[in-house]
């Protein structure tokens, strides 16, 4: 399943259609790493709101994008994370703790817009 | 064991069948009626029995079926395999405690969601992991 990433200004945003094999999430964590370099990005903004399910593997490889991306220089928020998803990923005992997340995408843009300003790095807005 | 139209019973070779078995499963318990948090409750205990069979067992059988009385309704999930089996029951069932570089969370974390966990194996016979949701 193909995940497609959107540049937008200085962010990456990788919209998750529908659900994914573990080979896909471990290729949406590589082209992630790789583009952030290619474009340059501050920020790298990953929706699931169309994720049914966060299981252990999902969480850890979301854990990674975001040690990978922050490595590389730039800021990772999860966006879309849906209540009964999170319900189910509480009872599993997955926190996904050090990992920056949002309401959906707005809030994951606004946060995004904030650590920059906050790190002296002011977006651009083409 | 005859196959009706409720029980599903997906064959986990590689990491698509994963989605295949968690997809069939969730639907078995929408017609069950259970609500959207146990929904995805049940399709993330199925995700991690799944992937317990491919990285331990290479292969095995997600099954699932209803149970439908007049005193209550519920869905059961067994997971399994011909694997090595697992010498140490207690051991699995503990937070954190992976052999595979996980976070350990697989089988205690099932047991958390769900009502009813058993496990069953025997070492070079292989493992089944049996577990309930009641509808509430």
């Amino acid at each position: 399943m193909f995940v497609p990433i959107l540049k937008q200004g200085p962010y990456l945003i990788a919209s998750v259609q529908s659900a994914l094999r573990d080979a896909d999430l471990i290729e949406l964590r590589d082209a992630l790493t790789q583009q952030v370099g290619t474009y340059r990005s501050r920020g790298v903004i990953v929706d699931v709101t169309a994720l049914d399910v966060l299981d252990s593997f999902a969480c850890r490889t979301l854990s990674e994008i975001a040690n990978m991306i922050r490595l590389r220089g730039a800021e990772t928020v999860i966006v879309g994370i849906q209540p009964e998803v999170a319900f189910s990923m509480v009872q599993l005992g997955l926190k996904l703790e050090g990992v920056a997340t949002a309401l959906d995408l707005e809030e994951g843009l606004e946060y995004m817009n904030h650590r920059m300003k906050r790190i002296g790095h002011v977006p651009n807005e083409k | 064991m005859s196959l009706t139209k409720n029980e599903i019973r997906v064959g986990i070779r590689t990491d698509s069948d994963i989605l295949v078995a968690r997809q069939q499963g969730r639907e078995l318990g929408e017609r069950l009626g259970f609500g959207l948090s146990d929904l995805a409750v049940i399709a993330t205990a199925i995700s991690e029995l799944a992937r317990n069979l491919l990285l331990y067992a290479k292969n095995g059988s997600i099954i699932c079926w209803t149970i439908d009385t007049e005193s209550r309704k519920g869905i059961v999930i067994q997971a399994a395999d011909e694997g090595p089996g697992i010498r140490d029951t207690e051991a699995v069932l503990r937070d954190g405690y992976s052999t595979s570089g996980g976070l350990g969370l697989g089988l205690p974390g099932v047991r958390r969601m769900m009502d009813e966990f058993a496990i069953v194996s025997r070492e070079g016979r292989g493992t089944t992991v049996t577990a309930i949701k009641w509808v509430k």
